[in-house]
């Protein structure tokens, strides 16, 4: 009998600690990002600085991208969710589909100068329902360690398989890869985008994607490729530069990004529609997009501002004293060639462009 | 000669299944040493070979205990599972007890419809889960992993409780009728103490279940629901730190733990009953 | 039913309920949105009727132009353009930013028929095509999820047809999951047999502890399991490590055993193997080892003997292990994913894919739906064959 009792007393336990979880007393937020050294970043340059600032507390989710979580909780009412930091091409279709709210760029900090936000940020990087956060890019990189001899340069050696033998890392889309490819293969930046928008252009793109695809190692989240280097799986890899630069001045890899070619996006930062806390994601928001927090941010990764009077705040890594502005992006001196990413391509694209990619990588 | 032929097979034969052996049990026995590498690898150091005390360390495993992700993970394992645990076996056991009675109408049919939560690819199940959990508010909260656990762990607790019932002697219940006692006063008092060990066993199948369980929490869970296996799934996706290998060595010492209770109360059972499959988790 | 029948259902009752509701309706509604998709009928339900009198050759009338600006206007109002228009871009790509585009560039367009508003906006609102995709995306019940699941499409004049050929991938990934599926099935039999053998007729004792070898790794996780074939067979894993000491493999050439097929079918066979061993051992166990050494005095060498005395006495265990692994193998979702690398994706990955990122329901319902009819089917045999309560695993 005792122990009987032991039993349903233990069983009391759980549901009272089951509910326990439920209840908070303090204000809170839930936003979710990118996860990994990205994570960290936005931890240190604006989360901790807004909770000591507001006392509102601020969760951190992780996610690898997508709408679907996000959907699932507007459609069923119960959003969990408040702030979430996009993929532009997610924050434009977000915002179509009514699953993010509207952000009046009114209410967005003016820069320290006093210039209003909608003059203060760069083109293409305010939207209806989204605010931009940092330009980051998708660039590739090699462990230096392991090219001996000659180094890739160009994108194009990506592609050169005689010249540079081994294998490749690659994210696991046609988003920028079709890009990447179609730059190697001749194709001037600005033309980029026509060419793909006939059947022609992609057939091009794949055909080239087929010069290295048995040589492919494919990742998905954007931790795994400065460790596919470390590990000497991949001898060269795509990635996003804040992660490769990461992995150079904190680990002390010896890591190589080579600019030419890199393709530029901006994150953005959205809340999701009927959040219950849209008064404190709004002042998160709002926090998390001035000059001084993308600055702040830019001091842990090396993602650059969006707002011209950012720009010229970034300054050093702050634990390593690192100048951050060659690591930049943005810096004039990062590639020949640069593409920005256009959303708008890919916003149509994306599902006949991804089901194209599956069939060909089952081929 | 033909003895020595047969010698030779017999020779190769144990050899071939020594190899078998080794497959089976080579990852697991891998795992354990390297989670004490001094360094951040996941291969076996020179100083480890020598067998050099320097190159091992519990660094791993102090860098897990003190981490308070992986702390909440397994709170919030412990509770999903022994919450679902409860749910499980309470259900599931009635269940038993209806299905092995002589009278049970359809009793195939139901039986098949019970046990297929076992069966049915764990991806279309979390899939469906996910859907219709958030269109009554319980995707991403404990309950709704709770219930949805529960759901996956019950076709053990069915199995396991009627393979016991099976071998039960119904005189005994019986007997205990004719001496005046009601249902539940049978129950409690002649069929549970029988089919206890029964129902232990598939307690601990349940909660093997949701403790290993990570496609539907990949799906509903949020980050205040992340488990064990969510954050292990998190850890080698991304990048694989040794405290990983930590966890999973812990988690090796867990499945000996329960391999050594199942068989311990199976041999208490008189049931001829076997083993039970364990979790088809994929 | 008398009432010793009642009391037994009603004691199945709770569980058959609780089934019902936590797993058996999901999974109702996951199949429901495979042939069910009401969004662009309930946003353009006007323009819907009018383009059913539509001949589908020329362009559609003035009607139909302003009633679909109507609607499209009012559907950017409610926020469901977004979904209305991603359901139409599936059946017709890059359709998506005209229908987003249409009804902010409309307002500032000038009074007047609507046909030509359209027009000037996009020439494509006179391409006949497009009013085909609205028609088809606007059929709420629809079959063209479970034609696209097996790579086919349904032709202008409704006769079904290949889809292209560089869009076909389901046929080729169901054929990659039976095919990994019986595969992984042969070698558990083939590795299972000898040692459920050795096991049954080993003693006692000896049995006990090699049983418990088989299921050490049963009861681990499946995570963990899958962890260490990673760490094992990674570039500079262990095995890789061995192989380069031991001199069989160059530093720099060393084999890629993971993130490729090779990596699922080794971890898949690991994980699946004590299924196969468990009910080989049950059935050899009910075997007396005697009946071989009868039929060696008779004079039947080892392979005789075996195959006309031991085998067939086996075929059931052979038959439930094998039907069990198959069934498991085919829904594996975990394993291929992290070890799978792009060679070894399953059709379960694929359903993961379209559920969380391309946000394809429809299509996910449907690849569901299309691997869970063989999987029932599978287990409504095994039923048969062995019967689910009798899984009986040693």
């Amino acid at each position: 009998m005792r122990a009987r009792r032991g039993a349903s007393v233990g069983a009391l336990a759980v549901v009272a600690l089951a509910a326990g979880c439920g209840g908070e007393a303090r204000e809170s937020l839930t936003a979710v990002s990118w996860g990994g050294s990205y994570a960290r970043a936005v931890t240190l340059g604006y989360i901790e600085p807004f909770m000591a600032e507001t006392g509102i507390e601020v969760r951190l989710e992780d996610y690898n991208g997508g709408l679907a979580q996000v959907r699932a909780q507007v459609e069923s009412g119960s959003v969990h969710w408040d702030v979430v930091d996009l993929e532009i091409a997610d924050a434009v279709s977000g915002c179509d589909e009514g699953l993010l709210e509207r952000i009046d760029p009114g209410m967005l900090s003016p820069a320290p100068d006093g210039t209003p936000a909608v003059d203060d940020f760069l083109p293409e990087t305010l939207l209806e329902c989204s605010v931009g956060t940092l330009f980051y890019s998708t660039v590739y990189a090699y462990n230096d360690e392991r090219v001996p001899g000659e180094k890739p340069a160009t994108i194009e050696d990506f592609f050169d398989l005689e010249r540079f033998p081994g294998r490749r890392g690659m994210r696991r889309t046609p988003v920028v890869n079709l890009e990447f490819a179609l730059m190697a293969d001749g194709v001037p930046v600005e033309a980029v985008y026509d060419v793909l928008d006939a059947p022609e252009g992609v057939e091009r793109a794949f055909r080239k994607l087929d010069t290295v695809k048995d040589q492919v190692v494919w990742w998905e989240a954007g931790a795994q490729p400065p460790q596919m280097l470390a590990d000497g799986e991949v001898v060269m890899t795509t990635a996003y530069n804040g992660r490769i630069f990461n992995a150079q001045v904190l680990e002390g890899q010896p890591l190589v990004i080579v600019w030419d070619g890199q393709v530029l996006d901006t994150g953005q930062l959205g809340i999701v529609a009927g959040t219950p806390n849209l008064e404190a994601a709004l002042a998160f928001v709002r926090f998390a997009t001035s000059a001084r927090s993308m600055a702040a941010v830019s001091g842990y990764i090396a993602y650059s501002p969006v707002r011209g009077s950012g720009l010229p705040l970034v300054g050093t890594h702050v634990e390593t004293g690192v100048d951050m502005n060659p690591h930049m992006p943005t810096h004039p001196d990062n590639g020949a060639r640069v593409l920005t990413n256009d959303w708008l391509w890919w916003s149509d694209h994306m599902d006949a462009m991804n089901e194209r990619f599956s069939a060909w990588l089952a081929e | 000669m033909a003895l020595l032929a047969s010698r030779l097979g017999r020779i190769a034969y144990l050899m071939a299944c020594g190899l078998v052996f080794v497959f089976l049990l080579a990852p697991l026995l891998v795992i354990v040493p390297l989670s004490f590498n001094a360094e951040p690898y996941f291969t076996f150091t020179e100083g480890m070979l020598r067998l050099d005390a320097e190159a091992f360390s519990f660094r791993w495993y102090r860098q897990v205990a003190t981490d308070p992700v992986w702390r909440r993970a397994l709170a919030n394992s412990l509770l999903i599972g022994t919450a679902a645990t409860l749910l499980a076996t309470a259900l599931g056991t009635l269940a038993a007890m209806g299905l092995t009675s002589r009278a049970m109408p359809v009793r195939r049919l139901a039986t098949g419809l019970l046990i297929s939560p076992m069966v049915a690819p764990l991806v279309i199940s979390a899939a469906g889960m996910f859907f219709f959990y958030s269109a009554l508010g319980l995707a991403q909260t404990h309950l709704g992993l709770i219930l949805a656990h529960a759901a996956l762990g019950t076709p053990f607790v069915v199995i396991t409780v009627t393979a016991t019932l099976s071998a039960f002697d119904r005189n005994l219940s019986r007997a205990a009728a004719g001496l005046g006692a009601g249902p539940w006063l049978t129950f409690r008092r002649v069929e549970l103490p029988i089919i206890a060990p029964g129902v232990v066993s598939g307690a601990l199948f349940a909660f093997a279940v949701s403790f290993d369980e990570v496609v539907v929490v990949l799906f509903m869970a949020g980050e205040a629901q992340r488990t064990i296996p969510r954050q292990m799934w998190a850890g080698v996706r991304e990048q694989i730190s040794p405290a990983i290998l930590a966890v999973a060595t812990f988690l090796i010492g867990f499945a000996v733990l329960l391999l050594w209770t199942v068989e311990w109360l199976r041999r208490r059972t008189r049931a001829s009953a076997g083993y039970q499959p364990y979790a088809p988790a994929r | 039913m008398n009432g010793a029948g009642l009391r037994a259902a009603g004691l199945v009752l709770p569980l058959a309920a609780f089934i019902a509701v936590t797993f058996a309706l999901p999974l109702g509604t996951m199949l429901v949105r495979s042939v069910y998709d009401p969004t662009v009928a309930e946003a353009m339900p006007e323009t819907l009727t009018r383009l059913g009198e539509w001949d589908g050759a020329g362009m559609p009338d003035e009607v139909v132009y302003s009633r679909a600006a109507a609607e499209l206007a009012r559907a950017t109002e409610q926020g469901t353009l977004g979904q209305v228009a991603s359901r139409i871009n599936r059946v017709r790509s890059g359709l998506r930013s005209l229908l987003v585009r249409t009804p902010r560039q409309l307002r500032d367009s000038p009074a007047g028929p609507r046909r030509e508003a359209l027009l000037a906006i996009d020439e494509r609102w006179g391409d006949p095509e497009t009013w085909h995709a609205i028609r088809t995306a606007g059929d709420p019940l629809t079959a063209r999820h479970y034609l696209h699941a097996l790579d086919l499409d349904r032709a202008r004049d409704g006769s079904i047809v290949q889809r292209p050929a560089e869009e076909r991938v389901y046929l080729r990934l169901f054929a990659r999951t039976f095919a990994v599926g019986l595969a992984v099935t042969v070698l558990c039999m083939l590795l299972g047999y000898p040692i459920a053998y050795l096991i049954a007729h080993a003693s006692a004792r000896n049995a006990r502890w090699l049983l418990a070898f088989v299921l050490v790794p049963f009861w681990t996780s499946l995570l963990v399991r899958t962890t260490s074939w990673i760490v094992l067979l990674q570039t500079q894993g262990v095995v890789n490590d061995l192989l380069v000491t031991v001199g069989l493999v160059a530093d720099d050439g060393r084999l890629a055993l993971v993130h490729n097929m090779t990596g699922t079918l080794v971890a898949m066979t690991h994980i699946l193997l004590p299924f196969m061993v468990l009910p080989l051992y049950s059935v050899m166990r009910g075997i007396p080892s005697r009946q071989m050494a009868a039929a060696a005095s008779l004079g039947a060498g080892f392979f005789q003997a075996f195959r006309r005395v031991y085998w067939p006495q086996t075929v059931p265990g052979v038959g439930a292990g094998s039907l069990l692994v198959f069934i498991l193998a085919i829904g594996y979702y975990i394993t291929p994913a992290l070890v799978g690398g792009q060679s070894g994706q399953l059709i379960s990955n694929f359903i993961a894919y379209h559920m969380q990122t391309s946000l394809n329901w429809g299509l996910a319902g449907a690849l569901g739906g299309i691997l869970l009819a063989s999987v029932a089917a599978l287990y409504v045999v095994y039923d048969r064959v062995v019967g689910v309560e009798g899984i009986r695993l040693g």
